[in-house]
This record gives C-alpha cells, sequence and structure tokens, in this order.
C-alpha cells in the first residue's frame, strides 16, 4: 500500500512470497527502486513484476540520461501502464507506483490488473488488502504527518497479514520526501496483535 | 542513389577533384561540409523570423513575403502550431518547413501516447535537432533548407529555441540588444516584434510582406495567433515608428 502525506509517500508491503501454499520467500521486499525517489509496490505474480519493474527502471535511466533530470512520477506510472495494458493477456501484475518530484511532490499511482491507471491520495493493492478497505477508509486523512503515515502502513499491513493466509512474514516500509528514501523493517513477532481471538483454556 | 552517385562520377571523369560542395556525404579538406552550409544560405534569403521570450511567455513573429496579389490573405502559413503547447516558426525553403513541423506533430504525439504527458520544448527541439541532422549523413537526401524557431511554455516556464540545417539547436536567453527581454510581457513583446520586422524588412528587395504574429502565454499555455485588434495596434504602431525614424533623417 502506499499512502501520501505532508511532503512525501510512505510506501508499505508484507514479506511473504508464496508458490501455493509454500512460503517460498517469508522476508520478501515488495518495494522495488524504479529511480532515485521513485519506488514500486508489487502484487500478482512475482516473476511479471519483477520483469516489468526492471523493464521500466530501464527506461527511467534513459529517460534521466537524455532529459538531463529526474523523471516525474507519473512517467514512471505511465510506463508501467503501458506495458501492463498493452500485454494485458499475458500478465497478473498489480502494481502501485509512488515516488516524491520536484513538480508534483509526493504522488501515488495505483495500476490494477487489467492495466487501469489511477491517481489516488492512499491506495491498497494485493490479495491481503481486500480485508482493510474498511479500516483504511476509516483511518485515513488527508495531510498526514510522517509519523501518523507510517502508523496507518503499519497498522494496515498488520491487519491485512493476520486476515489473510497469502501475506504474512514481517513489515517493510519506505518513506519518500524530497531528501530522499528511508527504509525500515519491522519483524513480524514485534507487530502489534490485533483482535486474534480470547483464550478459552480454563 | 542518383544524386550521390551522380556527384562521384562528376568528380572522378572529370577536373572537378576538387569540388567538395557538390555532396553532403563529402567533407572537405578543411572539415566543412558545404552542402549543409548552403542549406543554411536559402534561411538567410528568405523572409525574417523572429522569436521572443519574455516574463509570461513567447512571442513569434514571420515578415511572411507576399509572393501574389492574388494569394488570400493569412494562407501559407509559416507559423504552425504543434500539439497545443507549442508554436514553430520556419525560415528558409517553406516546404522543407513544413515538413519538419510534421515530424515535430508525430514526435509530439508519440511523446504523448508513451509517457502521458505533454513534450517539453527541451524535448522537442532535441528530437527536430536529431531529425534535421540526419538529413546530413546521406548523399540521396539533401539537408532541409529550414531553420526551425520553436516557442512553447512548459512546466520549467517559456522556452525558446532554434533549429539550423545542420541539426545543431540554440536555446534562447532573454536579452537581444537594448531589450530587455526578461522584464517585457507578451504584449509588449508582440509590439516589439512587430517593430523588428517592419525595421529589417528591406523596401527595395520585397515590396509587399504580411505580418504573422503569434503567442503562448504563461496563463493560457496555448498556441495562438495573437488576436486581431492586438496584433493590428502593433503593426499601426510599428509603421508609425519606422515613420518618426525616417524623418529624422
Amino acid at each position: 500500500m502506499a499512502v501520501e502525506f505532508q511532503g512525501g509517500v510512505v510506501i508499505g508491503a508484507d514479506t511473504r512470497t508464496t508458490l501455493g501454499s509454500y512460503v517460498s520467500n517469508r522476508v520478501t521486499d515488495k518495494l522495488t527502486p524504479i529511480h532515485d525517489k521513485i519506488y514500486c509496490c508489487r502484487s500478482g505474480s512475482a516473476a511479471d513484476t519483477q520483469f516489468i519493474a526492471d523493464l521500466v527502471r530501464y527506461y527511467m535511466q534513459m529517460y534521466a540520461v537524455q532529459h538531463n533530470e529526474p523523471p516525474s512520477v507519473r512517467t514512471a506510472a505511465a510506463l508501467f501502464q503501458e506495458l501492463c495494458y498493452q500485454n494485458k493477456d499475458y500478465l497478473l501484475a498489480g502494481i502501485i507506483v509512488a515516488g516524491w518530484d520536484k513538480h508534483n511532490g509526493g504522488t501515488i499511482y495505483n495500476i490494477p490488473i487489467g492495466g487501469s491507471l489511477h491517481r489516488q491520495p492512499f491506495t491498497i493493492g494485493g490479495s491481503g488488502s481486500s480485508f482493510i478497505y474498511g479500516y483504511c477508509d476509516a483511518n485515513f486523512k488527508k495531510n498526514m504527518t510522517q509519523e501518523e503515515a507510517v502508523e496507518f502502513v503499519k497498522n494496515a499491513v498488520t491487519l491485512a497479514m493476520s486476515r489473510d493466509g497469502s501475506s504474512g512474514g514481517c513489515v517493510r516500509i519506505a518513506i519518500i520526501n524530497e531528501d530522499g528514501v528511508e527504509m525500515h523493517f519491522f519483524p513480524g513477532n514485534q507487530l502489534s496483535v490485533f483482535y486474534e481471538g480470547e483464550d478459552t483454556a480454563s | 542513389f542518383v544524386t550521390g552517385h551522380a556527384a562521384l562520377l562528376q568528380i572522378l571523369h572529370s577536373d572537378w577533384f576538387d569540388r567538395y560542395d557538390l555532396s553532403v556525404s563529402t567533407y572537405s579538406p578543411d572539415g566543412r561540409v558545404f552542402q549543409v552550409e548552403y542549406a543554411a544560405k536559402a534561411v538567410d534569403n528568405s523572409g525574417t523570423a523572429i522569436g521572443l521570450r519574455v516574463k509570461d511567455g513567447v512571442v513569434l513573429a514571420v515578415e511572411k513575403l507576399v509572393q501574389s496579389k492574388l494569394l488570400v490573405p493569412r494562407s501559407n502559413r509559416r507559423i504552425q502550431t504543434v500539439d497545443t503547447h507549442i508554436g514553430v516558426a520556419t525560415a528558409g525553403l517553406l516546404a522543407d518547413g513544413r515538413h519538419i513541423i510534421n515530424r515535430a506533430r508525430d514526435e509530439a504525439e508519440n511523446y504523448r501516447n508513451i509517457y502521458k504527458d505533454q513534450i517539453s520544448g527541451k524535448t522537442i527541439a532535441d528530437r527536430v535537432g536529431h531529425y534535421a541532422q540526419a538529413y546530413t549523413l546521406y548523399s540521396n537526401v539533401r539537408p532541409f533548407g529550414s531553420s526551425a524557431i520553436i516557442g512553447t511554455v512548459d512546466k520549467d516556464g517559456p522556452q525558446l529555441f532554434m533549429v539550423e540545417p545542420s541539426g545543431v539547436y540554440w536555446v534562447a536567453k532573454t536579452e537581444i540588444e537594448k531589450l530587455k527581454l526578461s522584464e517585457l510581457t507578451v504584449l509588449d513583446a508582440v509590439k516589439e516584434a512587430a517593430r523588428i520586422i517592419y525595421t529589417v524588412h528591406d523596401e527595395a528587395k520585397d515590396k509587399e510582406f504580411e505580418l504573422e504574429l503569434s503567442w503562448i502565454t504563461e496563463e493560457n499555455r496555448r498556441h495562438q495567433f495573437v488576436p486581431d485588434n492586438i496584433a493590428a495596434e502593433a503593426e499601426r504602431l510599428a509603421k508609425e515608428s519606422l515613420n518618426e525614424e525616417m524623418e529624422d533623417d
């Protein structure tokens, strides 16, 4: 998921990659750098999203060299969309593009499966997202502080992890603003524990 | 291939051994490509085109020489729009200018399709420059006999560029001789542009001309021809100042 706050964006994800019911990687990094201040959150097929992200990273590098300035988040999102839409028959990729650029500040674009493009102040994606729409709609505020935004993302991802079998592990978070990118890691056993039922043993 | 081959034959089979200007794929001993320089002469010999980059926009003006009284005024424009936010004025061979503008339109459309955003001035100048340069490489085509003055207002503000037949392009500053353009508004610039065109128009050489005036303002960001009333006023003032100068003599 990704959230806009005053001065930038906060992105977060869980760390579980599955092959059916087998957890092939329990400490995955789903927050992928595309450019200095542009990241993407990958969901869906790991192979598909990694491939597309590599392609967009290459194009952004060329753009930066040719135009002598970093690309905007919008440009990166437009390229992701082009790839996801034109190859929709072959891909299973849900991507959130988030970052900071000079002219627009912190921006977020959601590209769900199918290849549509949606600019949103906050957005969630992936299998676990279905379980936290209520929580997010109820708790999101515009112009949050960085601390509030980080809490929001951490809690939302934790809740999704506790309800969705395909999500779990730990929480990774990145804060992107004018000064750069700050990555954070929260081990699974240090996350908040929400309601998980009562102990019925007597 | 005809042109290049013929040039080669002419050089080999006659005493034209020291003609280095027959083909664009031939260097002279002092490292010049004469055909490109000759193309630039076509620009020099045409009606004047100017661009002014000012505080709140860009103004383009062209001295369009009228070839015949039978032509409808405002036809055969030398200033055209590329996308919505870029204006291009050409000097030199009008048909070559049109061709370059068509290519610029394609580039702008292509950019929008890929990046979902309008092309910036810097990028389109670069693309047009690359295109013009490509025609200086092969003997079976000739370089364009036009320079293009490209004006736009993009996210970096008002921008002005000029692309020459060689493919080289220049970025305009905001000062020209006595005028401090960075302090002028587009309205002032329109009057200045009209005045400059009238001043440099050579009465003896070409009699009649039409003054084409267009602008892109920071506010609007759309390339448009200057509204008739403003253009007419600018022309009137330009003619007046010309008369004043002559009377001083």
